[in-house]
């Protein structure tokens, strides 16, 4: 089977010739329905890596190829997540919500149709990440975790085939966090969506994904390519056992040598 | 029992029943104007120097004729320049704000316009238009729309690249971006901005009827001022500052109406 996301040789430097190489022969698959994480130092290019498979930044050598073209302008099968929720102020968070149908070439025109079905999708989805009700309130009025549940109804309202998640729970706190940690493995279990997140938490990764890129420092590269063996679907408790430990211990390893080498 | 029901609010002395903050800005204005009523008194000033506050009520009473024309004059004129400075910076804002090259090739210029005195414009708009109304509007027109446009670029300009990211990503186009995202977040911007230009709108009339008007009143500050009628002058100075906090206060209560989720602390309880 053909992967979703492929990234082969690629070379990406910002601002001109002489720039800064932020990745360099980055080579990466991931399959269609896999949840991927991708983990490394401070500044190996994991946001550069954002960019690539969305199609926000074209590299200048390597084949960047998203469900089977090649990317050469923005991606709208992707949903995106940011450590930040950037909710619209003065948006409801439903309406919030609904934004990705408003700009998405394949609603867009239907949106006012058929406003009651999106609607009723979008509360669906509120339902599931637990803020069902919430809909009518302003962003501002959520705490950060409830923003963040309401960031991932954003992602996913158009249900994009791909979700790219950049350290989404990095602000939230440790119970917050885990909590929705359960909420993407249900989300990921119950859609089927292709899921590549990008984090420094190696615990997170760990409990999530099947499958770990371990980056190298600048110019980014990828150093490992781990599968996690641990069946689905996990629990919290997982991260208690030994097996987890050794891998998050390993992983841990890993990226201090990345650091050291730097 | 008896001795709880003593307490309650309605039982409290006179001084603990005013909300104070409520009444201070009566209070601190009856003070200011007392004050001046007492130097004037101490220092025997000639009226023809300092009047005293109640000789400037008092001429604005037997005055009233011509002062409400003329406040009426300067109101209209103030008003109209400011809305065509609404409008004007408005666009313009939005034209320098959609493109980083058109805001670093425009924003020096709109710097070294700014920093012309409007004052030494209105000679040039007397030659083009003669004496009268349109000078005085165009003045208002021209120091008040600077603010506008500075903070509705401001607002543009400022858009979260994550923002930015996650609608490109969706295939947005830059006019998807403007109207979804830069125009709502530049309208507290845009509203708070009004405030600013309304004052300065004022200082642009007057400043143009005094040098070249019949009309409004700034002239008739000037004339009062060659007859030596300093209770007029002031009379007139006081109906700019009575003219100036009303619409200083609709452009506040604008704000509010129009943008109350940027005041997100007064809103969240």
């Amino acid at each position: 089977m053909t992967p979703l996301v492929s990234i082969e040789n690629v070379d990406m430097r910002y601002g001109g010739a002489a720039g800064t190489l932020a990745v360099s022969n980055l080579n990466l698959k991931v399959a269609k329905g896999e949840f991927a994480a991708v983990v490394g130092p401070s500044g190996c290019g994991k946001s550069t890596l954002m960019k690539l498979v969305t199609g926000l930044q074209i590299p200048q050598a390597g084949d960047v190829i998203v469900a089977e073209k090649q990317v050469t302008k923005p991606v709208s099968i992707v949903g995106m997540a940011f450590q930040n929720p950037t909710m619209l102020p003065w948006r409801t968070t439903l309406e919030n919500i609904l934004l990705p149908l408003e700009i998405v070439e394949k609603h867009r025109h239907r949106l006012r149709a058929n406003k009651k079905q999106y609607v009723a999708k979008a509360e669906k989805l509120l339902e599931i990440v637990g803020l069902g009700g919430f809909g009518g309130k302003f962003p501002w009025q959520l705490s950060g975790g409830m923003q963040q549940r309401a960031n991932l109804c954003r992602a996913l309202i158009h249900e994009p085939e791909l979700l790219m998640l950049d350290e989404p729970f990095g602000a939230l706190d440790a119970f917050t966090r885990e909590e929705l940690w359960c909420v993407i493995r249900d989300l990921h279990a119950a859609q089927g969506v292709t899921i590549i997140l990008v984090t420094h938490d190696l615990r997170e990764a760990v409990f999530l994904a099947d499958r770990i890129f371990v980056m190298s420092a600048r110019p980014g590269r990828v150093i490992r390519d781990r599968e996690v063996p641990f069946a689905r679907p996990r629990e919290l408790e997982i991260m208690y056992e030994k097996g987890f430990n050794d891998m998050v211990q390993a992983l841990h390893g890993e990226i201090a040598k990345a650091r050291v080498a730097a | 029992m008896t001795e709880i029901v003593k307490l309650s609010p309605s039982a409290k002395p006179l001084m603990q029943r005013i909300d104070w903050v409520k009444a201070a800005p009566f209070v601190y204005t009856i003070a200011l104007f007392l004050a001046w009523e007492l130097l004037v008194l101490a220092l025997a000033m000639p009226q023809t120097v300092l009047p005293a506050p109640t000789r400037v009520f008092q001429a604005v009473v037997q005055y009233w004729s011509p002062i409400w024309k003329n406040s009426l004059q300067t109101l209209y004129t103030t008003t109209l320049g400011f809305i065509i400075a609404v409008v004007a910076g408005l666009a313009i804002g939005l034209f320098i704000g959609w493109s980083k090259t058109i805001y670093a090739g425009l924003y020096p210029l709109m710097v070294g316009f700014n920093a012309i005195p409007k004052v030494a414009l209105v000679p040039i708009l007397v030659i083009w238009f003669g004496i009268g109304t349109v000078p005085a509007v165009l003045t208002a027109f021209l120091i008040s729309f600077f603010p506008i446009v500075v903070n509705v670029a401001t607002g543009l300009a400022t858009i979260e690249p994550e923002t930015e990211d996650v609608l490109r990503a969706l295939g947005a186009r830059k006019m998807d971006i403007m109207l979804k995202v830069g125009i709502p977040r530049s309208m507290p911007y845009f509203f708070g901005s009004l405030k600013i230009a309304i004052t300065l709108a004022f200082v642009g009339s007057v400043v143009s009827e005094t040098v070249a008007s019949n009309y409004g009143l700034g002239n008739m500050m000037s004339s009062a001022q060659s007859q030596f009628n300093v209770p007029l002058v002031f009379a007139g100075l006081l109906m700019l500052a009575v003219e100036g906090i009303a619409m200083y206060a609709l452009m506040a209560w604008v704000e509010k109406r129009m943008t109350g989720w940027a005041h997100r602390s007064t809103m969240a309880n």
